[in-house]
C-alpha cells in the first residue's frame, strides 16, 4: 500500500497523465474550436486516426518525427475539410457526416497503412528536459520532461486561451457559434469562419494522431487511437469549452488510463472499469447542468451548435 | 433560420417535394459516383479497382457461405437500425445504440445464466427477450428522460453512455461474471443450450434474423397504421403542429426513446443467442454506430432498414473475404462505406434545397409572423 | 430618396416614392399594415435594393450593397429583432460591428468611448453589462449606442416602441428627440398616432406603396391622420354586398367570454391587459389592429397555446381557462392559425395526414389503436372535394399546393365537426382570390348556422364584410368595440391608433366589450 501513496509514485502517475492526455488534447482542443464555431465534428475519432498513420508514414519516408507531425497536421485538415464542405458547404446533417468521416477515416486508415503495421518509425518524440526548467522539484518530472508534442501543446493551450476570449478574431468565432444571424447582420462570413474553423480543427487533432503514432505508441496499428477521438468529444462539454478547462480534463483522462495501468501492477485489486466509466458520467452531469437555466449562464454550450446556418440573400 | 424578422426577397428553401423518383436516381448516381471515387483511391493505392470489386462481391453473395455470413451480419445491424430510425422519425437523435444492444445483451445473459438456468427453451428464450428488451429500453430512457425533464441534448448522453455500457460489460466479463474454465479468451460461461438460438440448416444464420424481419414488419405498420406511429411522424415533422393538436410530447419521447433501446437490447441478445452463445468483450464491431447508418440510408424507413441493413452487411462480408481473396485488409468495407455516405450526403442535398424568390405577399410588413420556414 | 420603387412579384410595395429629411428632424412614418413603410425603411437601410430610384446623402447619391455599407454611409437601422449576442456585454457586441484589423480587442478604449456616447445622449447604457441581463429597453438603446459608435448619423427604427414598457416607450421619446436637437437625423415607423403627434416634426402618411402626404403635428391632428391612412376606397365585397349577402343572424347565447384576462407576451412584457370580450352563437367578432397589439396572443389564449396569467376564459359556459390546446379542441373549438405551414400543417406529410390531425383519435377515423386507412381516405376526399382544394390527389405532400389550397385543407379539417367557436386569424393571408372567396363563404355559412367566430385579420375590408361586431385592439386592450356595419374607417383607424373615441360620437359600442 505504501507505495501507491508514495509521493514518488503520484508524481509518476501524473507525469504519465501528462504524456497520455496529450493526445486527447490536440483532439479535444480541435473539436473546440470546431463547436465554438457552431459545427459539431463526431468524425474525430476518424480524423485522429488517419493523422496517426500520416504521421507514422510521414517519419519512415522521411526520416524526421518533425516531418510526420507536419504530414499528421495536413491529413488533419484535409479529412476535416470534407465535413466542412458537408456540412457548411452544402447543409448535410452534422451528424451524419461526422460518423461518415468516422467510418471512412478507420477503413482509410487501415487500408493504407497496412504495409507499415508494426513498423517501427526511425524517430519518435522522445522526452525532452528542459534546461533547468526540469529540475524543479515535482512539477519538473510532471510537466518539463516531456516530448516536443507536450510542450507544443501547453503552447497551444494557452494560445487558444487568449485567441478565444481576448482577440477580435475570437469574438467573432465565439458570436458565429452563439447568433450567427447577429454576427451575419455585421458583415461577418458566417460560412466561410466555419469551414476555417473546421478545417483548424481537424489540423489539431491531427496532432493529437501524430502525438500517439509518434509520440507514446510509435508506430502505426489500426485502430490505435482506441476511441480517445470520441474521449476528446467528450471532453469538450466536460471542459465547457474553455481551453484551460480542457487541458484539466485531458490529463485526468490521461491520468486515468495511466493511473490503471500503474495501479494494477501495484497490485491494488480496485476495478479499472468503474474509474474509466467516471468521466463518461461526469460529462453527462455536466450537460445537463448546462442546460439547466440556473447554471446555463456559466457553463453552456455555444448557442447554435449543431444548427446549419442558412445565410439568406439579399433581395 | 428564416424568421428573424429581417427581410429578405430570395432565400434557400426546401423543395417542395421532391419526387420518389428523381430522390430515387440521385441516390442512385451517389452511389455510382462514390464508387467510382472509391476505385480511384484504390487505383492510387495500387490496387485494381474492379478485380477488387469482384472479389467483394463475389465474397459476399457469390457463393452460400457469404450469403450466409451477410445474413448473420444482417441480423444485428437490421434490429439496432430500426431502433435507430423509429428514434430518428422523432427527430431524438440517438447514438448510444451501440450501449443499448449491451445492455440488452447483458441483461439477457443474466436471465439465462441465474434467472432461468434451468428453463425450457420456450421459457428461456422468451425470457432472454423480454430481459434484452427491458434492458436496452432503460437505457434508451435515460437519455430520453434527460431530453423530455431537462432538454439535455441526447447526442451526447447517449454516445456518453456507450461507454458506460462496454466498461460494465467490460467489468462483468472479467469480474464476477468471469467463467473460471476458460484460460484464454474473458467471457461469461455459455448460456445453456436451451437459450441457444436456433440456426437454419448448417448456416450460422439464426432465428434473429426473423426478430428482425418481424420487428421491421411491427414497425412499419406501427407507423403507418397505428395512432402512436401517427403521433411519432407528426411530433417529428413538426413539434408545434404536434402541440396544436393537443399531442403529449413529453410522455412520447419517453416512450420512443424506449423502444429505440429496446430494439438496439433485442440485437444485443440475439448476438448472444445466436452467436457467441456467451457474453463477452467486443460482443459488437460497432454494430450500434453502423445502424445509424442503416436508419439514416433507409430514409428511417423499416423496410428501407432492411434493404440497407443487407446491403451493408454484405460490403462488410465482402471486405472481411478480401482478406481470404487478395490479401487486401478488410478496412476497404468501411472506406468505401464512408464514401459512399459522402456521396449521398451530398446528394441528398440536391433533392433537399432550392434558390427561390420568397412569395410576394409574404413582404417586409409581416415582420411580426414567421415566414414560411424550412 | 427619390422615385424608389420596389416590387415583391405581383405586389408593388414601393411605387415611385419621394422621401427627403434634412438633418435634424424627426420624421415618423405611419401607414396601415402593407402601406410600405417597411420596405422604404429596408431598402434605406441597405437590406434591399430598389427596382429604381435612387438615394442622395447630403447631395451626394449613394448605393448600398449591404446594411454594412449603409452603415459605413451612416445610416443605421433598430429593427423589432435586435441582432445582439446574448452572453457577450455591450462592449463586445459593438467591437463584433468593428471594421479594425488589430488583433487586440482594446475593450477598455471601447468602454471609454460607449460611456461616453451613452453619457452624451444620456442612454444609461454600461459597456460592460451582459445582453442577457438587460431588459427589452435596455437592449434597443444598445442597438442605438452600437450604431452610434459605428458613425450612424441617420437613425431608422421600425415601430421602436411595439416592444417597450410605458416608460421605456417614454424614455424613448426623450432620446430620439435628444439625437434630433444634437443634428441627428431619426425616422421611425409608428402606428402609434398619439407618441407620432408628440415626437415628430415632420409625418409623412403612406398608403398602398405611395406617400399620400407630408405634413406636421401643428398642421394636424388624430383624425386626419387616421382618415389618411385608413380612409379608401371600399374594395369590392364591401362594395357589391349583393355577391354574398351579410345575413342578419339572431345571436344566440355567449359561446366565448373573456373576463379581465391578462396574458404576457414572448419577450416577457404584457401582451393582453384586462381583455373582456364576448362572442355569441351566430356571430362574428372581428378584431382590428395593428399586428403585435396583442392579437397573436389573443388567439393563442383563446386556443390553449399560451397560458394567462390572469382572468377567466368560458367557453360554451364552462370554465377553460387554462386548459390544453387538445381539451379546447374537443370543446368544439376550431383554429386556423396565423401561420399555416409552422403551427396547423404538416408540410412534408400528404394531405391524408394533415386532415385527420384532429380525428385522429375518434372514430371512424381511429379503430382502436390504429387508423382506418378506407375511412381516412373517405374523410380526406370529402374534405378536399367539399372545399373545392385543388391537388392531384390525397397522397399528394401538403407542401406541393398553394397557399390557398392549403389554407382551404386547413379550414376544411377545422370546420369539420361542427365547431362551436372558430378562431381564425388571418384567414386570407397569403390566398388567392379563389381561394378566399371560398374561405370567406365556409366562414359566412358556419356563422348562419350558429357557430361563434373570433375573426382576426389585418385586412379592414376583410374584417368589415365578414363581421358582426369589430372590436379594436392596441396596447394589449380593447379600445372600443363597434357595429360593423355603417362602421367609419376613420374612427376605426384613430382607435387602431391609440386613440380613444369621444363617448359622444356615434359609433361608440356599447355592447358588452
Amino acid at each position: 500500500m505504501d507505495e501507491i501513496i508514495s509521493p514518488a509514485f503520484v508524481i509518476s502517475v501524473l507525469a504519465a497523465a501528462v504524456a497520455a492526455g496529450t493526445a486527447i488534447l490536440y483532439a479535444c482542443l480541435g473539436e473546440l474550436i470546431t463547436e465554438r464555431a457552431g459545427v459539431l465534428n463526431l468524425g474525430i475519432e476518424g480524423i485522429m486516426l488517419m493523422s496517426a498513420l500520416a504521421g507514422a508514414g510521414g517519419c519512415i519516408w522521411s526520416g524526421s518525427a518533425w516531418v510526420g507531425a507536419a504530414v499528421a497536421l495536413v491529413a488533419g485538415a484535409a479529412m476535416a475539410s470534407i465535413h466542412a464542405l458537408l456540412t457548411v458547404g452544402l447543409r448535410a446533417n452534422q451528424v451524419v457526416s461526422g460518423l461518415a468521416l468516422t467510418i471512412f477515416g478507420g477503413g482509410l486508415s487501415a487500408f493504407l497503412g497496412r504495409n507499415i503495421v508494426g513498423v517501427p518509425p526511425p524517430d519518435s518524440f522522445r522526452g525532452v528536459d528542459v534546461p533547468f526548467l526540469a529540475s524543479l522539484p515535482v512539477i519538473g518530472r510532471i510537466l518539463f520532461q516531456q516530448s516536443a508534442l507536450v510542450y507544443i501543446s501547453f503552447g497551444v493551450v494557452a494560445f487558444l486561451w487568449w485567441y478565444v476570449f481576448r482577440t477580435r478574431a475570437g469574438l467573432r468565432l465565439r458570436a458565429i457559434g452563439e447568433r450567427p444571424e447577429a454576427a451575419d447582420a455585421m458583415g461577418i462570413d458566417v460560412s466561410r469562419l466555419r469551414s476555417l474553423y473546421v478545417i483548424a480543427g481537424g489540423a489539431l487533432a491531427g496532432l493529437g494522431g501524430a502525438a500517439i503514432s509518434l509520440g507514446t505508441n510509435p508506430g502505426w496499428t489500426e485502430g490505435m487511437t482506441a476511441g480517445r477521438g470520441w474521449i476528446a468529444v467528450a471532453l469538450v462539454i466536460f471542459a465547457a469549452w474553455n481551453p484551460a478547462r480542457a487541458a484539466l480534463g485531458a490529463y485526468l483522462f490521461g491520468g486515468v488510463e495511466a493511473g490503471q495501468f500503474r495501479l494494477q501492477t501495484a497490485g491494488v485489486d480496485l476495478s479499472p472499469f468503474f474509474l474509466s466509466m467516471l468521466p463518461y458520467i461526469f460529462t453527462i452531469l455536466v450537460l445537463v447542468l448546462s442546460t439547466r437555466e440556473a447554471t446555463r449562464r456559466i457553463l453552456s454550450a455555444p448557442a447554435a451548435l449543431g444548427r446549419p446556418y442558412v445565410q439568406e440573400e439579399r433581395g | 433560420m428564416a424568421s428573424i424578422g429581417l427581410p429578405r426577397a430570395y432565400r434557400i428553401e426546401r423543395a417542395p417535394a421532391p419526387s420518389r423518383g428523381s430522390t430515387a436516381v440521385i441516390s442512385l448516381l451517389s452511389v455510382l459516383l462514390a464508387l467510382l471515387f472509391g476505385g480511384v483511391l484504390l487505383a492510387l493505392a495500387g490496387e485494381n479497382p474492379i478485380v477488387v470489386y469482384q472479389a467483394m462481391l463475389s465474397g459476399a453473395l457469390g457463393d452460400w457461405n457469404g450469403v450466409a455470413e451477410t445474413l448473420v451480419k444482417t441480423t444485428p445491424l437490421l434490429l439496432a437500425g430500426l431502433g435507430v430510425a423509429v428514434a430518428f422519425r422523432m427527430q431524438l437523435w440517438n447514438i448510444g445504440a451501440e450501449g443499448q444492444l449491451y445492455w440488452g445483451a447483458i441483461f439477457a445473459t443474466g436471465a439465462a445464466l441465474f434467472v432461468f438456468p434451468t428453463a425450457p427453451p420456450w421459457v428461456l428464450v422468451p425470457a432472454m427477450i423480454a430481459a434484452a428488451l427491458l434492458g436496452g429500453g432503460l437505457w434508451g430512457l435515460i437519455p430520453g428522460a434527460l431530453r423530455a425533464w431537462f432538454g439535455a441534448s441526447e447526442i451526447i448522453t447517449s454516445l456518453m453512455l456507450n461507454y458506460v455500457a462496454i466498461l460494465f460489460s467490460e467489468y462483468l466479463v472479467h469480474g464476477p461474471w468471469r467463467d473460471p474454465a476458460a484460460f484464454g479468451f474473458p467471457g461469461t460461461p455459455p448460456i445453456p443450450d436451451a437459450g441457444w438460438l436456433p440456426n437454419w440448416g448448417t448456416t450460422r444464420v439464426h432465428l434473429g434474423l426473423l426478430f428482425g424481419l418481424v420487428a421491421a414488419l411491427v414497425l412499419w405498420v406501427m407507423l403507418r397504421r397505428t395512432r402512436w406511429g401517427y403521433e411519432i411522424s407528426v411530433m417529428g415533422e413538426n413539434p408545434r403542429a404536434a402541440l396544436y393538436a393537443g399531442m403529449p410530447t413529453k410522455r412520447t419521447i419517453l416512450l420512443v426513446m424506449a423502444l429505440s433501446g429496446a430494439l438496439a437490447g433485442l440485437a444485443g441478445m440475439s448476438e448472444v443467442a445466436g452467436i457467441g452463445h456467451q457474453l463477452q468483450r467486443n460482443l459488437s464491431p460497432g454494430y450500434g454506430y453502423a445502424a445509424i447508418i442503416v436508419a439514416w440510408l433507409g430514409r428511417l424507413h423499416p423496410f428501407g432498414a432492411v434493404l440497407v441493413a443487407f446491403l451493408l452487411a454484405a460490403l462488410t462480408v465482402g471486405g472481411d473475404r478480401l482478406q481470404m481473396s487478395l490479401g487486401l485488409p478488410a478496412a476497404i468495407a468501411p472506406m468505401l462505406q464512408g464514401t459512399i455516405l459522402f456521396f449521398l450526403l451530398g446528394g441528398d442535398v440536391l433533392t433537399r434545397y432550392r434558390l427561390t424568390r420568397r412569395l410576394p405577399d409574404a413582404g417586409p410588413d409581416a415582420l411580426n409572423s414567421p415566414n414560411e420556414t424550412m | 430618396m427619390r422615385g424608389i420603387t420596389k416590387r415583391f412579384g405581383q405586389v408593388i410595395a414601393n411605387d415611385r416614392i419621394d422621401f427627403a429629411s434634412p438633418w435634424g428632424e424627426v420624421h415618423a412614418l405611419v401607414g396601415e399594415n402593407g402601406a410600405g413603410k417597411s420596405t422604404l425603411m429596408s431598402i434605406l437601410a441597405g437590406l434591399y435594393r430598389p427596382d429604381s430610384g435612387s438615394i442622395e446623402i447630403d447631395g451626394q447619391p449613394v448605393r448600398f450593397r449591404s446594411p454594412r455599407d449603409a452603415i459605413a454611409q451612416g445610416i443605421g437601422m433598430v429593427y423589432q429583432h435586435f441582432m445582439l449576442v446574448d452572453p457577450f456585454t455591450v462592449a463586445e457586441n459593438v467591437v463584433l460591428g468593428e471594421r479594425r484589423t488589430n488583433v487586440d480587442l482594446e475593450l477598455p478604449r471601447v468602454e471609454r468611448e460607449l460611456r461616453a456616447l451613452s453619457e452624451r445622449y444620456d442612454l444609461g447604457v454600461d459597456p460592460r453589462s451582459r445582453i442577457w441581463q438587460l431588459s427589452v429597453g435596455e437592449q434597443q438603446r444598445v442597438e442605438i449606442l452600437r450604431l452610434l459608435y459605428l458613425g450612424a448619423r441617420i437613425l431608422v427604427f421600425d415601430e421602436p416602441t411595439a416592444v417597450l414598457t410605458p416608460q421605456e416607450a417614454e424614455r424613448l421619446i426623450q432620446t430620439l428627440r435628444r439625437m434630433a436637437a444634437q443634428g441627428f437625423t431619426v425616422i421611425f415607423i409608428s402606428h402609434k398616432l398619439d407618441e407620432v403627434l408628440r415626437v415628430a416634426d415632420r409625418i409623412s402618411i403612406l398608403r398602398r406603396g405611395r406617400i399620400v402626404t407630408t405634413t406636421t403635428p401643428a398642421e394636424t391632428d388624430r383624425h386626419t391622420l387616421a382618415r389618411l391612412m385608413v380612409g379608401r376606397e371600399l374594395a369590392a365585397f364591401v362594395e357589391q354586398p349583393a355577391a354574398e349577402p351579410h345575413e342578419a343572424v339572431v345571436p344566440g347565447e355567449p359561446v366565448l367570454v373573456l373576463s379581465d384576462v391578462g396574458a404576457i407576451g414572448e419577450k416577457g412584457l404584457p401582451a393582453l391587459r384586462a381583455i373582456n370580450l364576448e362572442v355569441r352563437a351566430g356571430e362574428t367578432l372581428g378584431i382590428a389592429g395593428v399586428a403585435g397589439n396583442g392579437q397573436t396572443e389573443l388567439a393563442e389564449i383563446v386556443t390553449g397555446l399560451r397560458p394567462v396569467t390572469g382572468g377567466t376564459i368560458q367557453i360554451a359556459g364552462r370554465d377553460m381557462t387554462n386548459r390544453s390546446a387538445g381539451q379546447i379542441a374537443k370543446a368544439g373549438v376550431a383554429h386556423v392559425p396565423e401561420d399555416r405551414l409552422a403551427t396547423g400543417l404538416i408540410g412534408g406529410m400528404d394531405l391524408s395526414a394533415n386532415a385527420i390531425l384532429r380525428q385522429y383519435g375518434t372514430s371512424p377515423i381511429s379503430n382502436g389503436p390504429f387508423i382506418a386507412g378506407k375511412a381516412t381516405a373517405r374523410f380526406t376526399d370529402r374534405l378536399i372535394a367539399g372545399h373545392d382544394v385543388k391537388t392531384p390527389g390525397r397522397w399528394a405532400k401538403l407542401r406541393t399546393l398553394s397557399g390557398g389550397n392549403q389554407q382551404k385543407l386547413l379550414l376544411a379539417r377545422e370546420l369539420e365537426g361542427a365547431p362551436r367557436l372558430i378562431v381564425a386569424v388571418h384567414p386570407t393571408r397569403g390566398v388567392d382570390v379563389g381561394a378566399t372567396e371560398v374561405i370567406h363563404h365556409a366562414l359566412r355559412d358556419q356563422r348562419a348556422h350558429g357557430a361563434a367566430t373570433l375573426l382576426i385579420s389585418e385586412d379592414l375590408d376583410e374584417l368589415l364584410a365578414l363581421s358582426d361586431r369589430i372590436a379594436v385592439f392596441f396596447a394589449g386592450r380593447v379600445m372600443g368595440t363597434l357595429p360593423a356595419r355603417g362602421a367609419d374607417p376613420e374612427q376605426i383607424g384613430l382607435l387602431m391608433a391609440g386613440v380613444a373615441t369621444d363617448p359622444n360620437s356615434a359609433g361608440r359600442s356599447t355592447a358588452h366589450g
